[in-house]
């Protein structure tokens, strides 16, 4: 494979496939199933597709970020389990360099399954599919999880009395360097002495 | 309220029983006006206008028949299919505003987005109902060391927090009291209304707001047509003319309508919750019963009900 990634978030390694694997598929964006079927090899049985938290108010999920091109399904290269020992990477350097989220404690498999790639794992084993990553977030991040989940924490659009799109942490949060990023203000008002030059520019 | 029978000044009733009522002396005015020729441009409309009475007196047939009137005047001078409504309030709901000031950086996303939901004139006079105040940690909320000319490359600014400030909809409107013709006023959803048809522009208001929340047409709105947003309520962001005052309305074409403000969807920290404090289940509700939250100028009594918190 010569599948190279370009720095920032879109290298969150999974999010390729989805887009590639979407593109073949109807509209289910990205669900389990969709992806372990695109495997192909993958023999696993894919875990059912754990229920929206059922105290989230009706809303549709928000598509997750895309992979980055041709990096999804992971099994297309990781065919089996691999060395689980911490170490550094030759292929996913960039990502590994660009690693700010509990580093130095922190490695790949703490969240990506090894046996099932196309997946990431809780703490318990439990195979989480990508489109339920916050599942994973949540394990650490229980107070932030837990506001999201009643619309504190995080970003929702549509009907404030009615179905709302939410986003998923990953959405906002580069899942390997979390915090996040500055943004460019828009301009600032313009004050009261410098908004006409003339009395006739401000009564045309 | 119980001391307005004394004041002889200020009537509840914009008709004076026997006196020289707003209207009857536009009446007389605008027939003199028609009579002399004056009003030749478009001289039904501006005399329909003219005459009309407040807002809350209007039949169903004579409001139909205003925003008919309206919806043609803007859709001919816009060159767009112009959609006036006039939204009641929703039974049963009472507004809500919170905004994290821990997620909040200071962006001005939210400015931008209302001034093109609301169709604020662009410049000159440039009317944003948003203002972005950046404050310093070391002081804490203190307008004593605030600005809004903030302009580095990248916000969030080290030492620096941000505080949007808009209107408040207070429930003790401080600016609705001092309106002499009570073209402002708080509806039973909480948001305070302008009639900008009913405005006198004498910026009572403006100066009575103690959050600075209201701005003043000084010249006539520069709004282009390309711009326009044409689905428009009476009470909120339909164009108004040069001369009035005006102010956030939560606006209030979507959030009558179900839908967050703008300023709600556009932020990209998520840092602003909208939603119906009477409803248990609501975001807002949530942010009021298990996070950190204060008013603006609690001392002032004009009990907001738009929220600051700390989400953590």
């Amino acid at each position: 494979m010569s599948v190279r990634f370009p720095r920032g978030r879109s290298c969150f390694p999974l999010a390729a496939a989805v887009a590639v694997a979407a593109a073949t598929l109807p509209a289910t964006l990205a669900g389990a199933a969709p992806a372990a079927a695109a495997a192909g090899a993958e023999k696993a049985v894919a875990p059912a597709p754990a229920a929206r938290p059922a105290d989230l108010p009706p809303g549709i999920q928000a598509e997750p970020p895309p992979f980055t091109e041709g990096i999804f399904p992971c099994s297309q290269c990781h065919d089996r389990a691999a060395d689980p020992k911490p170490r550094q990477l030759a292929f996913h350097d960039e990502i590994q360099g660009d690693f700010h989220h509990g580093a130095p404690t922190r490695w790949c498999l703490d969240c990506h399954d090894n046996a099932k790639r196309d997946f990431l794992h809780l703490t318990n084993g439990d195979l989480v599919p990508f489109t339920e990553s916050y599942r994973l977030c949540g394990q650490c991040h229980g107070d932030k999880y837990r506001d999201w989940r009643v619309g504190v924490h995080g970003k929702r659009t549509g009907m404030w009395d009615g179905q709302k799109t939410y986003f998923l942490c990953v959405n906002c949060h580069n899942p390997h360097n979390p915090r996040f990023k500055a943004l460019k203000p828009e301009p600032p008002p313009v004050p009261p002495s410098k908004q006409a030059a003339s009395s006739q520019e401000m009564h045309p | 309220m119980t001391h307005r029978g004394r004041l002889p000044v200020i009537q509840d009733s914009p008709a004076v029983e026997g006196g020289l009522s707003r209207r009857r002396f536009l009446q007389a005015a605008a027939g003199s006006a028609a009579l002399l020729g004056l009003s030749a441009c478009k001289s039904s409309d501006v005399l329909e206008e003219l005459r009309r009475r407040n807002l809350k007196e209007l039949s169903k047939e004579q409001l139909q028949e205003m925003l008919a009137r309206l919806e043609k005047r803007w859709t001919d001078e816009y060159g767009k299919k112009v959609t006036v409504t006039a939204k009641p309030p929703i039974p049963g709901v009472d507004f809500g505003y919170g905004l994290d000031l821990s997620r909040c950086i200071g962006c001005r996303r939210c400015v931008y987005a209302c001034v093109k939901e609301n169709n604020q004139s662009r410049k000159n006079p440039q009317i944003q109902w948003i203002r972005v105040l950046q404050m310093e940690k070391d002081h804490g909320v203190d307008l004593a060391h605030a600005t809004p000319y903030y302009d580095p490359e990248k916000v969030p600014e080290a030492g620096h927090f941000y505080m949007p400030v808009q209107c408040q909809q207070c429930r003790h409107p401080p600016c609705t009291k001092v309106c002499p013709v009570k073209a402002t006023w708080k509806e039973p959803d909480g948001i305070v209304v302008i009639d900008y048809d009913w405005c006198i522009g004498c910026r009572c208001c403006t100066a009575a707001c103690p959050y600075g929340a209201r701005k003043f047409n000084w010249a006539e709105p520069k709004l282009p047509k390309e711009e326009m947003n044409p689905v428009t309520d009476y009470l909120g962001n339909r164009p108004r003319p040069k001369g009035v005052v005006e102010k956030c309305t939560f606006c209030l074409q979507r959030s009558r309508a179900g839908r967050y403000p703008a300023c709600v969807e556009i932020c990209p920290v998520g840092a602003r919750k909208f939603g119906n404090l009477l409803d248990p289940k609501s975001e807002i509700r949530e942010v009021m019963d298990r996070k950190r939250v204060f008013v603006f100028k609690e001392d002032l009594a004009t009990e907001p009900q738009f929220y600051y918190f700390y989400a953590t």
